[in-house]
């Protein structure tokens, strides 16, 4: 089923991190196998913040030899970060396998994106994000346990959309959890609900235009798929109605840029989403009862049509 | 109708029990039939396990801190005390409240729920002053449901009989699947609406989406504004003086008639092409509709 939501500041920042934890929690029941949260805070100094998982959580049983197997695929990764003329200024790691970078690179995107490529050709490791603003956060458990073990509550942004999983057509982990990141698009993220029926069609076409797919998960293919989009100059909002007429399936899909945040539903409309919009606050889930849990206040909602989409500026 | 006793239900033929419960027990002939509103209806609150409340006596839960199931067992509670009038407060969005109440009631909640509000009710009148979420009305049997707000999808799935109202927008698929009774909507309503409709009348005051009364067996459809295209086998058909008396009577009943009267509705109806079950046997053709 899959819970989605999403909310974004009008020129200003707040704790989109707690906010996002009460609404994902508030959709638990739609998806208790992972959550996940792409929040957006204010770029410091032009540095970067790198987001990478060095193994799945399960990896964490398989014993003693895994500590220094993690350990060895650190060092290589921050090697490669040196050759790629990024400065670790900081780094933080909430579990064995889950780690942030703050990184200082003089480069262009391009060289950015090229260090992630590199760094991924490591066995186990995937970049979860790269972006100014951008942190992606995903992990097994509801919202309230991922929020605690990454310190998410405390999380002060601009916006930020998020997700609650039951999983259906591929596994219980990480790499199957939403959010997915545009790789290798800075600050661009997607989460799904629903299902893509030509998703394999859809994929080896990506594939052979040389982008990377990390699961099976058919949610992946939005986010690379906007990916391929922007990096051929279509707009977010063009992107969105773009994908209406060539993505075959159920869906609603919320995608997240650096200071924009969008929305697409299929031809059908079969995915719900509830959508609120003031002055100065947007907000959006699956269900009410997720903007209820950040504006218990009595307010005016709606269902978006099918073939909708909108873009919001932060 | 005066209410019948559990006892008088068994001494009954199926006929006569189906008739004392108020249930419709027409012969299916492959033509349009259509039940007008009975004023004694209002007294058709014949299960025999119904509560006796009176609709002065009221009462306000708190749903703040309930869960779905404590909220729906307290209105149970209360209606058994004698409580005729219940107000749900702070529901939040909830889901399933006011589920399955078979009995007359005034339940008025106050702010909005969310998936499967007051569906498969029979008998209450009910009072929403916010938004529901999808299926509200879902399989209801009678009574009335009124929003004061918008509407989710699926609004009124598989109705049967009843008012079913929303005075904002609703979602897609309105009134799928619809078996009877009344769904108006003030604003607009999105695609699919009406689809495999089987009897019954839908009004839209505003605009409907693509594809409105896609495979409808039955039934009416009256649209007030723009139809964006109409499903496989929805005709338009005329509207007619009894149809104009209708729509009067309905809209004039929930504050929704528009100022410039109902001329320009446009009424959708089977065009019954579709139609293949007419070599069936009547048991089989029962089990169809």
């Amino acid at each position: 089923m899959c819970g989605i939501a999403g909310l974004i500041h009008k020129g200003k920042s707040a704790n989109v991190g707690s906010e996002m934890t009460a609404m994902l929690q508030a959709l638990k029941h739609r998806g208790p196998d992972s959550t996940g949260y792409a929040v957006y805070g204010e770029p410091k100094d032009g540095d970067y913040i790198m987001r990478l998982k060095v193994a799945e959580a399960e990896d964490m049983a398989k014993g003693r030899g895994i500590t220094q197997i993690l350990e060895t695929r650190i060092r290589e990764v921050e090697e490669i970060m040196a050759e790629c003329g990024a400065t670790v200024k900081d780094r933080q790691s909430a579990t064995k396998y889950a780690h942030r970078y703050v990184l200082g690179h003089d480069g262009d995107e391009a060289s950015i994106g090229e260090m992630a490529k590199m760094i991924e050709e490591i066995d186990g490791v995937e970049i979860l994000s790269i972006g100014r603003g951008l942190e992606l956060i995903k992990d097994l458990g509801d919202a309230s346990v991922v929020a605690g073990l990454y310190g998410l509550n405390d999380f002060v942004g601009t916006h930020g959309i998020g997700h609650t999983r039951m999983a259906t057509e591929s596994d219980v982990d990480i790499k199957s959890a939403h959010p997915y990141w545009a790789f290798p698009y800075n600050d661009v993220s997607v989460v799904h609900n629903g299902q893509i029926t030509n998703y394999w069609i859809m994929r080896r076409e990506m594939e052979r235009k040389g982008h990377r797919f990390m699961s099976n998960c058919d949610s992946e293919l939005l986010a690379v798929y906007t990916a391929h989009n922007l990096a051929n100059g279509i707009s977010l909002e063009d992107s969105l109605r773009k994908s209406i007429g060539e993505i075959d399936g159920v869906f609603t899909y919320l995608v997240a840029t650096k200071d924009q945040l969008g929305m697409a539903k299929d031809t059908m409309a079969a995915k719900p989403l509830v959508l609120y919009e003031s002055d100065d606050l947007i907000a959006m889930a699956s269900e009410e009862v997720a903007i209820r849990a950040i504006l218990p206040e009595e307010i005016d909602t709606y269902d978006p049509y099918d073939e909708e989409v909108r873009v919001w500026q932060a | 109708m005066a209410s019948v006793t559990d006892a008088e239900l068994k001494e009954m033929s199926q006929d006569e029990r189906a008739k004392a419960l108020g249930m419709t027990t027409e012969q299916l002939t492959g033509k349009s039939l259509y039940i007008e509103f009975d004023p004694e209806a209002t007294d058709r609150y014949t299960y025999p396990w119904a509560y006796d409340v009176d609709f002065n006596k009221r009462t306000e839960i708190d749903t703040d801190n309930l869960t779905t199931t404590e909220v729906n067992i307290a209105i149970r509670d209360k209606m058994k005390e004698g409580y005729g009038t219940i107000v749900l407060q702070n529901p939040r969005g909830k889901h399933s409240l006011g589920v399955g109440i078979l009995n007359k009631l005034n339940l008025i909640i106050e702010g909005s729920c969310g998936y499967f509000g007051v569906g498969l009710i029979d008998g209450p009148n009910v009072r929403i002053t916010g938004r529901v979420g999808w299926s509200c009305g879902e399989n209801m049997m009678s009574g009335t449901i009124v929003i004061e707000k918008n509407a989710g999808s699926t609004f009124g799935a598989a109705m049967r009989g009843g008012d079913l109202v929303c005075r904002g927008s609703v979602g897609s698929r309105t009134g799928i699947d619809q078996k009877g009774g009344t769904i108006i909507v003030g604003g607009d309503t999105g695609a699919l609406s009406g689809f495999m409709m089987q009897r019954g009348r839908m009004v839209v005051c505003g605009n409907a989406g693509k594809n409105l009364g896609d495979s409808m067996y039955d039934g009416m459809i009256f649209v007030g504004g723009e139809i964006k295209s109409l499903g496989v086998d929805a005709i338009e058909a005329e509207l007619t003086d009894l149809d104009r008396h209708w729509l009067t009577r309905k809209l004039t009943q929930y504050g929704l008639m528009p100022d410039k009267g109902v001329d320009h509705f446009t009424k959708i109806v089977a065009g019954k092409q579709l139609w293949n079950y007419d070599n069936l046997e009547p048991s089989e053709k029962k089990l169809i509709l």
